[in-house]
């Protein structure tokens, strides 16, 4: 697309998109050394996701603030209106990944004090498939590449599946043994955590495909069974 | 044209106050106008916007004939009002102007009374039988333009004496005072400030109810503030035109998304 004919419009929306991308690189990290953090047990680590948050909320503000006054002051129409709103909506899905991180920094400084138990693989395993989906949409978003955006949205379902999987398997652990109840519902809460930062994940998708295309994703997003009754 | 586009076409057209086929204006050997295919929907605000010189203003002067007065125009395709032929040789011009009515850029108020700038059309169109009729055109328009409150105590001063934006609210009164169905609006707000291009804005909205009113702006925060419809001009050519929503969210051209963002060649 050609430049605009005031210059420094494009330079703030090239400032948006870079607070942007800086964000969704925190996230990812936050994320990846929360789970860091759980595998390898490492409460410095975990603590220091916790205290990391803020830095990520810091971010979303400065984009809130950035964009409200690029609508003020811009009157952005069309495609730059589009950009607009979708980085305000990217910026909270990002705090949202950033927050769910940090929740699970914080149950895994709870779980180095109990005995370790096995499923903890299990919900790595989980967290490994939504860091590529987190990756890959974040990816594409810089890239603006709506193909490869909808191809991530629609693996959600897997991770969905495999939560529900997860979810029995935490169950039967604790019914086997019960001393690991505590540890399990940790684990449990973990797992729903990942299981949501995939949610976003998709729903930056969602917004990508109105940034580029201008109309929502059609058709629904296949779905799995999130969670049982039984 | 497949036969979905052609039904849509038809249903558009019967819902068409204004219609417009292959309109064509030349002006001299410059082709100003090419192929205009329009349709303006009866009671809505249609706005014209396109950069300087791309046949915006023209095609609203075909609209009512105001590009006659050009030496050396000439205009070819069909222009249809409610289904009348707008050039056919039998069209009395006075009378397509009283129901097709003009504002100007600039406020253009006859150096007469307030009171005598609104009974202008009405008299010579012989709209009202005595006195009291006329009275009581002058001062149903004035109230319509949003204007009788602030001279109802100076209708004899002259029209010439108000401000910027009160004298192009006059016009509007006097545009209105000969009930026309359809008025045109050759940026009306251009040489006003923005508290009276606000009032002008509300007025357009309000007279929307009872007319047909199609504009022409530069300004695209105003196109889309007062219209329904946005048609976007280029080069001569009708390149876009849509609910104003979706020319402003989700243009479907690149040079409608270029001219509205700013990024213009």
């Amino acid at each position: 697309m050609n430049d605009h004919t005031v210059k420094s419009y494009d330079d703030e929306l090239a400032h948006l998109t870079n607070i942007l991308a800086r964000m969704g690189g925190m996230a990812e990290a936050q994320f990846a050394a929360s789970l860091q953090a759980l595998g390898k047990r490492d409460s410095d680590l975990a603590a220091r996701v916790v205290a990391g948050d803020a830095r990520v909320d810091e971010l979303e503000q400065e984009v809130q603030a950035f964009t409200v006054r690029l609508l003020a002051l811009r009157q952005p129409v069309a495609s730059d209106l589009r950009q607009i709103v979708a980085a305000l909506k990217v910026s909270s899905e990002l705090e949202r990944v950033a927050d769910y991180a940090a929740n699970v920094a914080k149950r895994s400084l709870i779980l180095n004090q109990l005995p370790a138990v096995k499923p903890v693989a299990a919900v790595l395993h989980l967290a490994r498939i939504v860091q590529e989906i987190l990756k890959d949409i974040l990816d594409a978003y810089i890239e603006r590449d709506v193909e490869k955006a909808i191809r991530v949205w629609s693996r959600d379902e897997e991770v969905d599946d495999m939560y529900t999987g997860l979810f029995r398997e935490l169950i039967t652990y604790m019914m086997e043994d019960p001393r690991t109840i505590t540890a399990c519902t940790h684990l449990m809460f973990m797992a729903k955590n990942i299981e949501r930062i995939g949610d976003h994940a998709t729903n930056i998708a969602e917004t990508l495909h109105f940034l580029v295309v201008g109309t929502p994703i059609k058709g629904e997003r296949p779905k799995g069974n999130t969670i049982e009754a039984d | 044209m497949t036969a979905q586009t052609a039904a849509a076409s038809l249903a558009d057209r019967r819902l068409a106050k204004v219609s417009s086929r292959d309109v064509n204006v030349f002006y001299g050997e410059k082709h100003a106008l090419k192929h205009v295919d329009l349709d303006i929907r009866a009671n809505e605000v249609t706005a014209l916007i396109g950069p300087s010189g791309c046949g915006k203003s023209t095609y609203l002067r075909c609209i009512n004939r105001m590009n006659d007065l050009i030496e050396n125009c000439q205009v070819t395709g069909s222009l249809s009002l409610d289904g009348d032929d707008v050039y056919d040789k039998k069209v009395d011009v006075v009378q397509l102007r009283a129901r097709v009515g003009m504002v100007f850029q600039k406020p253009n108020p006859f150096p007469k009374s307030i009171y005598d700038n609104v009974a202008y059309g009405p008299r010579i169109h012989g709209m009202a039988r005595d006195q009291a009729e006329l009275d009581e055109v002058v001062m149903s328009s004035l109230e319509r333009a949003g204007l009788l409150a602030e001279v109802k105590d100076r209708l004899e001063e002259p029209g010439t004496g108000l401000s910027g934006g009160q004298q192009q609210r006059l016009c509007i009164a006097r545009a209105i005072a000969v009930s026309p169905e359809v008025i045109l609006m050759d940026e009306p707000c251009s040489a006003l400030d923005p508290i009276a291009t606000a009032k002008v804005e509300e007025l357009i909205d309000e007279l929307r109810e009872n007319f047909t009113i199609v504009i022409v702006t530069h300004s695209m925060q105003q196109a889309a503030r007062v219209s329904q419809r946005t048609a976007f001009f280029h080069l001569g050519e009708l390149v876009e035109v849509g609910d104003t929503e979706q020319i402003f969210t989700n243009p479907q051209h690149p040079l409608t998304q270029g001219y509205i963002t700013g990024r213009f060649g």
